[in-house]
């Protein structure tokens, strides 16, 4: 056996230990970021576009109250506290556009604080 | 013998004749002015005080009167009245906040009912956790019994995030605790309890808890505000009724992408506006539900 060879066996045998033990870490594509920068009453930006199935990452601030950010389709949602960077990692797994919304009320323009995720 | 309330206004307006006959029908005679065991209650709701934008609604400061002349002139008094939350429309400004609310409740003072109860919704109370409503109003959570009927009024506004919170959760528990399974129940709230359109931010993020709590009792019907229409839904066996707003009309629950207001249509000036009487039927097993608009 080359030693090439004896490195696809041995991450092989490696990738079964990890999924027996319950993570599939190893296999997963990096997240890709996504800065995302949430100001009464606006996201930036305000539209999204993703890849279904590869994972995403926001990274997201605020630069006046506490916000939240909701994608109901995609069942996840994080608050946006002032002073921090909010992390929020998912992945898409249908294509279409859905929307990401404020579901923290934060003032007059709340009902209007949205954007949009485009999954190809 | 007893008759519903719409039945003996109907024989009101008939006459002496028309009574008589009913009575020869149905056996004992029914006069005007006899008792009657069921009631009924008015919705108010969404009446958006402070609010802005003649697109919209270019009698801004003329609806919310309107309406409460329009209680005025019910041909009979309702029991109660009962203002499902936004009385005000939401502002930075805390002096601002208290001014409208001054404003709205000098203008409901003019209802002639005895009986007016108030609770908030995240335009009156999400940016203070309802500290200037208190000041006006009183508590934002609180039940009441009324003919047999056990009401609670629930508050998922005062939290922005709109949640009703363990701490209330607990008190709802508790109260829940001393009625017995076969209870008539009323809930009122601001928001649905279920996600109607969590998208459009239609929802409460733990209603899903008080549904589950509720769920045990035969009885349950649920009130709310918030989404500016009538929708009628059931989970389980609880019904859950939205009312109309009094500023301006939203579109039914994701029919288009933003959930903007509807625009003033001067052909039809104050459509989708309006208020409703819930009559309580069957000793308060049944909510019979009567729209009713605002007019010029």
């Amino acid at each position: 056996m080359d030693k090439g060879r004896r490195l696809v066996l041995a991450a092989g045998v490696a990738g079964v230990a990890a999924v027996a033990g319950g993570t599939l870490a190893f296999a997963q594509p990096k997240p890709r970021v996504v800065k995302i920068r949430a100001k009464r009453f606006t996201y930036t930006p305000s539209t999204v576009n993703l890849k279904k199935g590869q994972p995403v990452t926001f990274e997201m601030t605020t630069e006046d109250i506490v916000m939240g950010l909701n994608i109901p389709d995609f069942n996840v949602r994080s608050d946006i506290v002032p002073g921090k960077t909010m992390k929020m990692t998912f992945t898409p797994d249908k294509t279409g556009t859905f929307t990401f919304l404020c579901d923290i009320f934060c003032g007059e323009g709340h009902e209007t604080m949205s954007g949009t995720l485009v999954v190809t | 013998m007893t008759m519903d309330r719409r039945t003996f206004l109907q024989l009101a307006a008939l006459g002496g004749g028309a009574v008589f006959a009913s009575g020869l029908a149905g056996g004992a005679p029914m006069t005007p002015g006899a008792p009657y065991d069921d009631f009924y209650f008015v919705q108010l709701s969404d009446s958006h005080w402070g609010f802005n934008g003649p697109a919209v609604n270019p009698d801004a400061t003329g609806t919310l009167p309107k309406a409460v002349a329009a209680v005025n002139a019910l041909p009979e008094k309702p029991d109660f009245i009962m203002f499902t939350g936004d009385l005000t429309h939401t502002t930075d400004n805390p002096v601002e906040r208290r001014k409208r609310l001054a404003e709205f409740k000098e203008i409901v003072s003019k209802l002639d009912v005895k009986t007016v109860r108030f609770m908030p919704g995240e335009h009156d109370a999400s940016l203070d956790n309802g500290k200037a409503f208190i000041e006006f109003f009183g508590p934002t959570h609180y039940t009441f019994d009324h003919k047999g009927v056990h009401f609670i009024v629930l508050d998922n506004v005062s939290d922005p995030a709109a949640r009703i919170g363990d701490e209330q959760l607990a008190w709802l528990a508790g109260d829940l605790a001393k009625q017995p399974k076969d209870a008539k129940i009323v809930v009122f709230t601001h928001r649905p309890l279920f996600d109607l359109a969590p998208a459009w931010d239609w929802a409460t993020r733990d209603g899903d808890k008080a549904i589950e709590m509720l769920m045990p009792f035969q009885n349950v019907t649920v009130f709310y505000g918030h989404i500016h229409q009538e929708n009628h839904k059931v989970t389980g066996h609880i019904a859950h009724h939205s009312a109309k707003s009094l500023m301006f009309p939203l579109p039914a629950p994701m029919s288009q992408p933003k959930r903007e207001p509807i625009k003033w249509d001067a052909s039809q000036p104050y459509r989708g506006l309006g208020f409703r009487e819930v009559e309580a039927e069957d000793k308060g097993t049944k909510f019979d539900i009567k729209e009713l608009p605002v007019k010029a």
